[in-house]
């Protein structure tokens, strides 16, 4: 139990940790702001607890270089030392380091961090000391080799421990020599087989710490008497044998990293066990039923009947709210980074925070991330306007940014504002022009034009910044939103700013739809991605040659998707005047799509065909009907572009 | 996380189904459950055998036609047709047989190599056969009969869908 046992905590810590990582960050940032110096306390508690935990978890490196930080919080904590940019500065890269030093743990690897010693060096430094030698050799490695002295207690085996398995572990961790101690062994007829008479004199050599030794004792450290100690070295190069010696040890712990998990609040759990209890109550009324009814208590039964669909949706909305977590986790990754984009450009951004309250699936939060540290890298590149330029405009000199999310009916929305200059009309049609996007800017209103700035291809960017200019340009945001069932679109006048807004489902594990009959067969439709439907005549559907279909829909051509034919439904209608015409809308191009009619709506659980099967064009999942029986979810997105290249192949 | 110990020294269990009038056996270590035959709901793409998806307790589970899977004709499903679901590295799937019959104790020794001809069936879905009071059983590989062939035939079908990820 001892290596598995601890390696399950010791990835709590590093979450812990990471969390209070965030903690220090945001709050040496509030401090850069002007901030409480009662900040410094909680940044103190957050490095204090990280000191503490890497040295039980056995990462020796991350305490003592943590120490190191803690001394300066210290000096900061009681008024010794100013707070400055020059100090907080430091510290963000402390928390940097850190961060990438838990990632290293987290991947197994060992904590050999050249930037690790440069910026204790630089703490050292600004404390007015040399760097700790005593530190940085404990850091470095041990002495090369070590003497262990282990006697386990008589009764050490009763308590399930294996002094073998001790053994086998200390062998990973380098060379090891063992020799028996038998002076406590007694003669046969007095031995009781089920206590340990041996003891074993140990030479550990090879890059290992006095913490990994120890950690591999942890839990008989009650139960035999131990000595650790440095061996001198015998012949002194083996002081500097590789650290690959020591990364066997801990690459087996790569393996349970990837598992994810969600924090719950209290509140939420005690809410689910009511609604299960309310469940029960009902089940055990409805029960009584079972010995048969009458007319007379038809009333009850009827009540029962509301009260189990009422708990029953109550319950999926409860169920539902544990994968539900504040967008704050992905809000709080910009105070950081928009001060460190705004400096690298020279660019004074005020940030304003609000609605980090909201709360979204854990899913969508997990990849929205990306999409908008795109809009926001973009609005303070593009966006916004230097100081001077400002000035000039007659606007404060630092820009605002502000990034908002809400709840707006069954969405979730997120905006991205900033005051600066606003799309450039003419900039855009003319990159649009060059690019051939389009043949000229004429008769497009405004909305049109901000529309170009999604279309593949496109980037206004005069000069590629490594900020936001690497060819990533809008459209990935559109498809990335796109893929989480949501869109993105931008509002703008010139001289005031932009604001980019996503609109995002409320959780992606159920959708509301409707069914539509294709033959014998049904399928979903997303609610989200339904225009409108109409019935059309048989002169309304033009026909091209190569086969292709087009209906005009609002002045607009509209491609047909027959269903029957996408999927290769039998037994479908196929005349157009019988069936239905479901205008869709994906991925920013309209079709139809062609069905025999809609049955009804309904929401949907979404299961998915992966788990068990593999993808299909087409369809994003399967849901299950009332009956019983199992429908497939049409992925519209998906089933226009594979239109498109049937019709083009 | 088990360990393979020398098991395979000693007997290993297998159910046997029949089909078309041979008899197959399926490691019952792989047999989730058996239940009768249900409709499925058909999905596109899918090779010809694949008849669709059930419903299993919420989890969506295919189902493919052990006969068509045989390249043997489709035979009506009546009142002794089941789908034993089988489960291969943690995915759940449905085969289709026209009956079981039994579980059979058979020593590993026992199993013979499939010679290369002589049964209506494509031997790569077999593991073996052996003989069980003068009848012939099949061994049959349940790792194989959804996959890979699948992917590569899916990619056959739609050779434009350049983005269609199989999950092998």
């Amino acid at each position: 139990m001892g290596a598995s046992g601890l390696a399950q905590f010791q990835q709590v810590f590093i979450e812990e940790s990471l969390e209070g990582l965030d903690t220090m960050e945001s709050s040496l940032l509030a401090l850069d702001g002007g901030g409480d110096a009662e900040l410094v306390h909680g940044i103190f508690r957050a490095a204090h607890s990280i000191k503490g935990g890497a040295a039980i978890f056995g990462f020796p490196e991350m305490s003592s270089f943590t120490h190191e930080a803690e001394s300066l919080l210290d000096e900061l904590r009681d008024g010794r030392r100013a707070i400055d940019g020059a100090t907080i500065e430091l510290l963000l890269r402390v928390v940097d380091c850190l961060r990438g030093m838990f990632a290293q743990a987290q991947a197994g690897q060992p904590l050999i961090d050249a930037a690790a010693d440069a910026l204790r060096g630089e703490l050292a430094a600004v404390m007015g000391r040399a760097a700790p030698a005593a530190a940085t050799m404990e850091a470095k490695g041990g002495p090369g080799a070590w003497r262990i002295g282990f006697r386990p207690h008589r009764g050490m085996l009763a308590s399930g421990n294996d002094p073998l398995r001790l053994l086998r572990e200390l062998a990973a961790l380098g060379e090891l020599d063992v020799t028996a101690e038998l002076d406590r062994l007694p003669a046969l007829e007095a031995l009781d087989p089920d206590e340990c008479h041996l003891g074993w004199r140990l030479e550990l050599r090879g890059d290992v710490k006095r913490a990994a030794i120890a950690a591999v004792f942890d839990w008989v450290e009650d139960e035999c008497d131990l000595a650790i100690e440095p061996l001198p070295p015998a012949v002194p190069a083996q002081a500097s044998v590789p650290a690959a010696a020591a990364t066997p040890a801990r690459t087996a712990r790569e393996a349970g990293a990837e598992s994810g998990s969600v924090r719950v609040s209290i509140d939420k759990i005690d809410g689910l066990i009511n609604l299960v209890g309310e469940l029960v109550i009902t089940q055990s009324m409805l029960d009584t039923f079972r010995e048969g009814a009458n007319a007379s208590r038809l009333a009850m039964l009827e009540q029962g009947l509301v009260q189990l669909a009422r708990h029953t949706r109550e319950l999926q909305e409860s169920v539902m709210g544990i994968r539900m977590l504040p967008i704050a986790s992905v809000f709080n990754r910009f105070p950081r980074m928009v001060r460190d984009i705004g400096q690298k450009l020279g660019k004074q951004v005020r940030l304003e925070l609000a609605g980090e309250h909201t709360e979204l699936d854990k899913t969508v939060l997990e990849k929205i991330g990306d999409p908008l540290v795109h809009l926001v890298r973009n609005a303070i590149d593009h966006g916004l306007e230097t100081p001077e330029r400002r000035r000039a405009a007659g606007k404060p000199e630092a820009g605002t940014l502000r990034l908002e999310a809400s709840h707006r009916g069954g969405s979730i929305v997120v905006e991205v504002v900033d005051d600066g200059a606003g799309l450039n009309r003419g900039a855009i049609v003319a990159k649009a022009v060059e690019r051939g996007l389009v043949a000229s800017g004429e008769g497009m209103d405004d909305d049109a034009v901000a529309e170009l700035i999604f279309r593949p291809g496109f980037s206004t960017a005069a000069v590629t910044t490594d900020l936001s200019g690497r060819g990533v340009g809008m459209d990935v945001v559109r498809r990335n939103v796109a893929d989480l069932g949501g869109t993105v679109t931008v509002r703008s006048a010139p001289g005031r700013g932009s604001t980019f807004t996503i609109v995002l489902p409320l959780t992606l594990a159920i959708i509301d739809g409707l069914t539509a009959a294709v033959g014998d067969e049904r399928y979903i439709v997303p609610l989200v991605s339904i225009v409108e439907s109409v019935q059309l005549d048989d002169g309304a559907i033009k026909t091209m040659p190569g086969g292709g279909e087009l209906f005009r829909f609002r002045g607009d051509y509209l491609p047909v998707v027959r269903l029957h034919e996408a999927f290769g439904c039998e037994g479908a209608v196929r005349e157009i005047p019988r069936g239905l015409m479901i205008v869709v809308e994906g991925d920013g191009s309209r079709a139809g799509l062609f069905v025999d009619g809609l049955v009804g709506q309904q929401q949907a659980v979404v299961k998915s065909l992966e788990a068990n099967y593999r993808r299909v064009q087409g369809v994003s999942g399967a849901t299950i009907l009332a009956d019983g029986s199992v429908a497939l979810i049409v992925d519209i997105p998906g089933l226009v572009r594979m239109q498109g290249r049937r019709r083009a192949a | 996380m088990s360990e393979h110990a020398p098991s395979e020294a000693i007997q290993s269990q297998y159910l046997t189904v029949h089909l078309a009038r041979e008899e197959y056996a399926i490691d019952i270590l792989a047999v989730r459950e058996i239940r009768g035959w249900t409709a499925v709901t058909r999905i596109p793409q899918a090779p010809h055998y694949v008849l669709g998806v059930l419903n299993l307790r919420g989890a969506i589970v295919p189902v493919l036609d052990l006969r068509l899977r045989f390249g043997l004709p489709r035979e009506d499903y009546d009142a002794t047709t089941v789908t034993v679901i089988v489960t291969v590295a943690g995915r759940l799937f449905g085969v289709v047989v026209d009956g079981v019959s039994d579980v059979l104790d058979v020593a590993a020794d026992a199993v013979k190599p499939v010679p290369d001809m002589g049964t209506a069936v494509d031997t790569e879905y077999l593991k073996g056969l052996t003989a069980v009071a003068e009848r012939m059983v099949l061994l049959l590989d349940v790792d194989k009969l959804l996959q890979p062939q699948d992917a590569q035939m899916l990619e056959a079908a739609l050779p434009a869908a350049t983005d269609v990820k199989a999950v092998a």
